[in-house]
């Protein structure tokens, strides 16, 4: 709004009170009138949103015309003459004003609301008019409280959760004095369809929609002591946010403007703050007590938990394990010891704890969660491309005509990216969907490929036949960029799109028009989550989804590419930093010369060679007994292992656990030291999104209790294995890692203060950063990309007599990693208390289940929704 | 909901005509079956459920409430069917319901345009004008729920055969060519033919303008008369169907408009099944139309409304056939440039086209030659109220009220004297019997704060008085609010409230009616302060002293 007018841009000059006044080609009077400083009230405007025009309090005087217009939604013609003040515009906005006023009075509106504001500066005290009727409040939603008596049908809300997060759960019904806000169909909030992104909590402008007290039925208020500004602690998507607290505790959260999600949040954003308030919090050092059995076979933690624990001091914790892991590495050698950091914790936590366990430790047996989630798509992406990260941010959609989502749930996992796609296809571009499930995602789609659970090779490569069957293949394309065309396309042969068709579940005709889609428009991007990476063959699910890109030539521009969506906040950052067995910072690979000799000589040590072990070869050598001692920071493998009862197992055999967290987890349970740390909100950190784009968290809350800083307590370990730390501020570990890692090299932290977020590659200081990568070479040693073709495998366990059904496991919108955080927060438990199992309504018919019965599987049971 | 949809097309626009489905069949729409139709057409619940509570017609039932009872008689009590004794009637007729076995639903309802035969009853869809309770009771015996159809229409063949489409083929025989257009547009510009809705708008001048736009262009038709005291297009609709959809062709070849989509008001069923068999002849009988550069007939789309005074504003028109709620649309952009699925479109009143074959064949002169006092042109004026013989009468633009009543409607009913009128409807103002001579025309009351609009006029006499009407037309704008913008919405509430009160507060009033006249969004806000302001300016002691009452309180919905 308040840029400056470059002169490139056209510009139209028109009277504004005599005076002239220039704006900007395509600004409304109402902007260019708030450029230059010239106030004109609005109610119904909110920047961002679609202008509507309906509250009439922004009405100009425009010479000429019949009636008043509205500044919000007028564009200015070259001459035309406009008034503010004029008598007429002041007389009409000042009885919308009053009328307002009558309709919802003073106390029903909260205290900062845009009404009041401006109807005390217009001086309209009182209004003539009688109050309309009441209508009753709803506070059936745990998070949120509708007072109608405040609404003034400006239709935010409606545009809120309609046209930006087009979740289409409000709506404007009936008319005339009687239209009234809904939800679905004039359900109480609580039990509609509402999916509690709080969008239209801060559309509002009056506090008809507000946010409720946490674990009360009262609405927050509204003063302050004190705003931070920060990030999301939940998924990838990296939302900016804007903490509003007061003695010590966060009472609400307001969505920023940030590159990734301009203002918007979802649930967890929005209302999933309060975890770190938990009383459950660790809030001192615990030692195992001597002798107390470590019990790998359990269900949940048991509330005695403490009793296997003793309190200590600090020195006495740090000692016990620092000291502890020393005397393993000296007696067992440095394989002997294991560090899991975490994709929850900073660039700069994960750097260090990469760095300890390389230096510290001696061996590259440093590992994350990412192993269970994107490291097949990464070791495709690597092996195909050169690079492991997204080729263009989600917001690219904006650009693209076709957008292939597969094996991503992402209204659920990452519900602002989800935002921009449903905004894409509301535009007109094509979205087309592949899921064994139908998500929220498909009414919103073109198609929907609701293929067979395990045949992702099958439908890829029928895919890829049609390209190139149907001469759609970039020829160009594939001989500049690309090798190895000729053993893709043998490799598909024999998968036309009428072969695969009976395997895969999804027509031929279907399979072909989606490749022609694809393949013919101008720019397709294609996004993926767990659904393509957590297989047998999840590497070679990957590998198709790049051929397809590649042959198609989509790649490379915005609006076309390749976007892994990345689960956690930080596990594109914490995999950039190191904190994986086979990679150094910035992806150098641990056993490449060049790679060695630039890191021996930049830490001034020496280091091993050879990869080290990955998270589940780590858990398989410490239940033979080859790892002894493990550093797990803000990690809960003994819940977050696909295979819990051997990890489980594996952790209780070791010599000595050493485990850094927030919450007494599953993992906590069986360690031998437990050291309190700090939680998101607690600390000041950069995190990397799914985007590239490394951004400034702020801590916001001093931490509970004797909880520590992370960096403090993986630098005191340090010192305790022999290393003489000093690492006192995220700041002097931030330039440090950029020193050593070219792709942020040009991201300093005080660029960071100033600008909240920086994209990579970054080169330099002048680099705006590169949104769009792959331009015109791949990061690989010739510059090409390889194509790397993919056979059909089965997975390891298929349906049976006994066991019929496949069971894909997805998430839940409100929960996140494990429920450690999620199950704590107050609204998210709240809405979503249980884990379910979905099935189709017509087989629960056909088995005669009814929701709430335990479903036996394999591997457990769960209870069917 | 499967088997009402059938094989139609899963369209969001046609959202109000599968409403219109399930209305029908079950007489009302529970919730839990327009969750299903959402669930067809890939909307969300409250993107139906918005649509379906904003119509009158359509009876939302959630899964805990009771549904409506089967039949419901539906009385009117706009303007001149109160003044027949329609709140009289109304208790009466709930009586009769009572004592019925299964009573039925006693509805009040705004203008269903048969005022020249007021009071006004609807069973189900059976009209019965003037409405009598025994007549209601021989309805509901006699299971009469349809309304028949127009009896003296003339259907295709006898139009054909009476000279019928001569023009439209005359036309179609050259190819259509600038300088015809041009001379199309001249005639039309000659004739002085304008708007008839309401507007004005010179009809030629529209055309030039929509022709000009590039893209599909669309025609649509405003037959959603509904402005209180009007029936004219009723009244030419049930009489020459062809004459309007000859006309209509017209329009649509000289505009080259693609598709045309008639909006017909939901109180007309009569009309529908008519113009459904009509246009479905004409379809057959396309191979007439041949033209000389491979012209053919465009598709006609014939949609319903379903209960929406509002939806015959011309931008909330075309959001209702988009399958909306029915909310106008700021302009700019105007539906000459972006109308109708955001393409260029050309509306016209029903009546406007039912003029142009007649003035193309008999020339611009014969419409022209009519007039008093200056003004040119035949007005077709709907004529209720007190006097002896009311109906449409085609009269001289600029005749006046008098003359009006006295040449063509046979003078004031026995026992009544000229009190005052409203010559538009409930917007165009309520003047007083000493303006009875003014010139009725497009622009010549506006120094009276009043218009003719659809010249809709209805008369008053010693025996109503100015505020009552004024108080039920507001009543009628506030019913009919679309609830978009703060004057309209918030406006009328409080209007009709400060006009309940025995002495009216002037000031207040005046400062309601400035916000509502310069800053509503349509014609419907802009207007609405015309009746409330009439009785300030011209019947001031009816509303200036203390202890006047109000005859109908309970008029106010």
């Amino acid at each position: 709004m308040n840029a400056p007018i470059r002169a490139d841009v056209l510009a139209v000059t028109f009277e504004l009170d005599g005076q002239p006044c220039q704006a900007l080609a395509g600004e409304t009077i109402l902007q260019a009138a708030r450029r230059a400083g010239v106030e004109i009230p609005t109610l119904c405007y909110k920047d961002g949103y679609r202008p509507d025009g309906n509250c009439r309090v922004c009405m100009v005087e425009i010479e000429g015309e019949r009636v008043l217009a509205p500044s919000c939604c007028r564009a200015p013609k070259p001459g035309m003459k406009v008034q503010v003040e004029s008598a007429r515009a002041i007389a009409s906005r000042k009885l919308v004003l009053e009328l307002l006023m009558s309709d919802a009075p003073a106390e029903e509106q909260r205290s900062d609301s845009e009404l009041l504001t401006w109807a005390a500066r217009e001086g309209v005290v009182q209004s003539r008019f009688p109050q309309r009727a009441h209508t009753p409040l709803d506070f059936s939603h745990p998070g949120m409280a509708v007072n109608l008596d405040a609404c003034i049908q400006c239709g935010r809300c409606v545009r809120g959760c309609r046209e930006e997060q087009v979740n289409d759960v409000i709506g404007y019904a009936w008319r005339g004095d009687a239209a009234k806000i809904v939800f679905d169909m004039d359900d109480p909030m609580g039990v509609s369809t509402c999916v509690a992104c709080g969008e239209c909590v801060q559309a509002c402008p009056t506090g008809a929609i507000m946010p409720k007290l946490l674990g009360t039925n009262e609405v927050a208020p509204r003063e302050v002591e004190k705003k931070v500004d920060s990030l999301c602690p939940f998924c990838g998507v990296g939302c900016q946010l804007t903490y509003n607290i007061t003695e010590n505790r966060i009472l609400f959260v307001d969505g920023r403007d940030g590159p990734s999600n301009q203002s918007r949040l979802c649930v967890k954003g929005r209302f999933g703050f309060d975890y770190a308030m938990n009383p459950d919090r660790l809030t001192v050092p615990l030692i195992r007590k001597d002798g107390y059995p470590k019990e790998p076979d359990f269900d949940r933690v048991p509330a005695n938990w403490r009793d296997a624990f003793r309190e200590a001091t600090w020195e006495e914790a740090l000692d016990h394990a620092g000291l502890g892991l020393a005397r393993i590495r000296d007696e067992h050698g440095p394989r002997s010891l294991a560090g899991f950091g975490s994709a929850k914790c900073s660039n700069e936590e994960a750097y260090l704890f990469q760095k300890l366990v390389r230096i510290g430790f001696g061996s590259n047996n440093v590992d994350h969660c990412t192993r269970l989630c994107h490291a097949s798509s990464v070791a495709a992406l690597l092996e195909g491309i050169g690079s492991g990260a997204v080729s263009n941010q989600v917001s690219d959609v904006q650009f693209a005509d076709v957008i292939f989502v597969v094996g991503a749930n992402p209204t659920a996992n990452h519900p602002v990216a989800a935002t921009w796609i449903k905004n894409a296809a509301k535009r007109g571009a094509k979205l087309v969907v592949a899921d064994p499930r139908r998500t929220e995602l498909a009414r919103h789609a073109s198609h929907v490929l609701q293929f067979k659970a395990d045949t992702d090779v099958a439908l890829f490569n029928a895919l890829i036949h049609a390209v190139i069957d149907e001469g759609l293949a970039d020829r160009r394309f594939i001989e500049e960029r690309t090798l190895n065309f000729e053993a893709i396309r043998d490799n598909v042969a024999a998968c036309s799109p009428e072969a695969m068709a009976p395997l895969c579940g999804v027509p031929a005709q279907t399979i072909r028009e989606v490749a022609r889609l694809y393949a013919r428009s101008k720019a397709s991007i294609i996004f993926w989550g767990m659904g393509v990476s957590q297989h047998v063959h999840g590497t070679d699910n990957v590998r198709c989804l790049i051929s397809l890109s590649l042959i198609s030539g989509q790649i490379g521009r915005p609006g076309t590419g390749l976007h892994p969506l990345r689960g956690q906040n930080n596990v594109q950052g914490a995999s950039d930093a190191g904190l994986i067995p086979m990679m150094f910072p910035d992806y150098r690979r641990v056993d490449d010369l060049g790679a060695i000799e630039r890191f021996e000589k930049f830490w001034n040590t020496s280091l091993d060679h050879e990869p080290g072990l990955t998270v589940v070869e780590i858990m398989d050598a410490a239940s033979r007994g080859d790892v002894r001692g493990m550093y797990v920071m803000g990690e809960n493998p003994a819940m977050s292992d696909p295979d819990l009862r051997h990890a489980r197992q594996a952790l209780a055999t070791l010599d000595l656990l050493v485990v850094q967290d927030i919450f007494p987890t599953e993992t906590a349970w069986l360690a031998d030291v437990i050291l309190p740390a700090t939680a998101f909100p607690e600390k000041t950190g950069t995190f990397t999104n799914t985007d590239r784009m490394v951004q400034l968290a702020r801590k916001a809350l001093e931490p509970p209790g004797q909880a520590r800083q992370d960096l403090w307590i993986i630098n005191q370990l340090a010192r305790r294995l022999g290393l003489d730390w000093n690492y006192d501020e995220p700041q002097r570990v931030f330039e440090e890692m950029r020193t050593s890692m070219d792709s942020i090299a040009g991201i300093s932290w005080e660029r960071l203060l100033a600008e909240d977020s920086v994209t990579y590659p970054c080169e330099d200081a002048d680099d705006p950063g590169q949104p769009v990568v792959f331009i015109d070479r791949f990061p690989t040693i010739t510059g090409k990309a390889s194509l790397v073709p993919a056979g059909l495998i089965a997975a390891d366990e298929r349906p049976d007599a006994q066991y019929p059904y496949v069971l894909i496991t997805g998430r839940q919108l409100e929960h996140w990693h494990t429920g450690a955080m999620t199950r704590r927060s107050y609204v998210l438990d709240a809405i979503e208390p249980e884990a379910t199992v979905a099935m189709h309504s017509d087989e629960l018919v056909r088995l005669g289940v009814k929701p709430g019965k335990w479903c036996p599987s394999l591997r457990g049971a769960a209870p069917s929704a | 909901v499967l088997a009402l949809l059938g094989n139609l097309p899963r369209r969001p626009d046609l959202l109000v005509e599968y409403l219109h489905l399930i209305q029908d069949s079950q007489g009302c729409l529970p919730v839990e079956m327009l969750t299903a139709l959402a669930e067809e057409l890939r909307m969300a619940q409250t993107e139906v459920f918005e649509v379906a509570t904003f119509y009158h017609h359509f009876d939302v039932v959630k899964e805990a409430e009771t549904r409506p009872p089967a039949l419901t008689i539906r009385v009117c009590d706009s303007g001149p069917c109160a003044m027949a004794g329609a709140e009289a009637l109304l208790p009466a007729l709930q009586q009769y319901a009572d004592r019925l076995p299964v009573p039925p639903r006693i509805q009040r309802v705004p203008c269903i345009g048969r005022c020249a035969e007021a009071p006004a009853v609807v069973v189900h869809q059976y009209p019965i004008a003037p409405a009598t309770v025994q007549a209601v009771d021989e309805a509901v015996r006699g299971n009469r729920r349809d309304c028949p159809l127009p009896p003296d229409a003339l259907r295709l063949e006898s139009a054909m055969a009476e000279g019928g489409y001569a023009v439209l083929r005359k036309l179609l025989a050259a190819p259509r060519t600038t300088e015809s257009f041009e001379s199309l547009c001249a005639q039309l510009q000659a004739a002085g033919l304008r708007g008839l809705g309401g507007a004005g708008f010179p009809a030629g001048r529209k055309w030039q303008i929509v022709s000009q736009q590039a893209g599909d262009r669309i025609l649509v038709v405003n037959a959603d008369e509904g402005e209180p005291g009007t029936f004219k297009d009723r009244h030419y609709l049930e009489r020459r169907p062809h004459q309007f959809l000859e006309g209509m062709l017209i329009a649509a070849w000289a505009v080259d408009c693609r598709s045309c989509y008639i909006y017909l008001r939901d109180e007309y069923p009569g009309i529908r099944h008519l113009l459904q068999a009509e246009i479905v002849a004409l379809q057959a009988a396309a191979s007439a139309f041949a033209s000389a550069d491979g012209w053919q007939l465009p598709e006609i789309h014939l949609r319903r409304g379903a209960g929406a005074y509002i939806c015959g504003e011309e931008s909330a028109m075309l959001e209702s056939i988009e399958g909306k709620r029915g909310m106008p649309r700021l302009r700019p952009p105007y539906i000459a440039e972006v109308g109708l699925f955001d393409r260029p479109t050309l509306a016209h009143n029903v009546e406007t086209l039912y003029w142009i074959p007649e003035i193309l064949s008999r020339g611009a002169d014969w419409f022209a030659s009519h007039g008093r006092r200056g003004r040119k042109g035949l007005r077709s004026f709907s004529v209720s109220g007190r006097v002896a013989d009311p109906g449409v009468k085609l009269a001289p633009a600029g005749i006046s009220l008098r003359e009006l009543v006295d040449e063509y409607c046979g003078g004031m009913a026995p026992g009544h004297e000229l009190y005052g009128y409203l010559p538009g409807g409930a917007s165009g103002g309520i003047l007083p019997a000493s303006l009875a001579d003014e010139p009725l025309d497009f622009d010549t009351l506006q120094k009276h704060g009043c218009f003719i609009g659809s010249a809709a006029v209805i008369v008053l006499s010693q025996h109503d008085r100015a505020r009552d009407v004024a108080h039920n037309m507001m009543a009628f704008f506030r019913h009919e609010s679309c609830g978009q913008c703060t004057p309209c919405r918030s406006g009328t509430a409080k209007a009709v409230h400060l006009m309940q009160a025995p002495a009216w507060d002037a000031d207040l009033m005046q400062d309601l009616s400035v916000v509502m006249i310069d800053a509503s969004i349509c014609g419907l806000g802009q207007a609405a302060p015309n009746p409330m302001l009439s009785v300030l300016k011209h019947f001031p002691k009816e509303v200036a002293s203390e202890g006047v009452e109000i005859l109908n309180p309970e008029s106010n919905r």
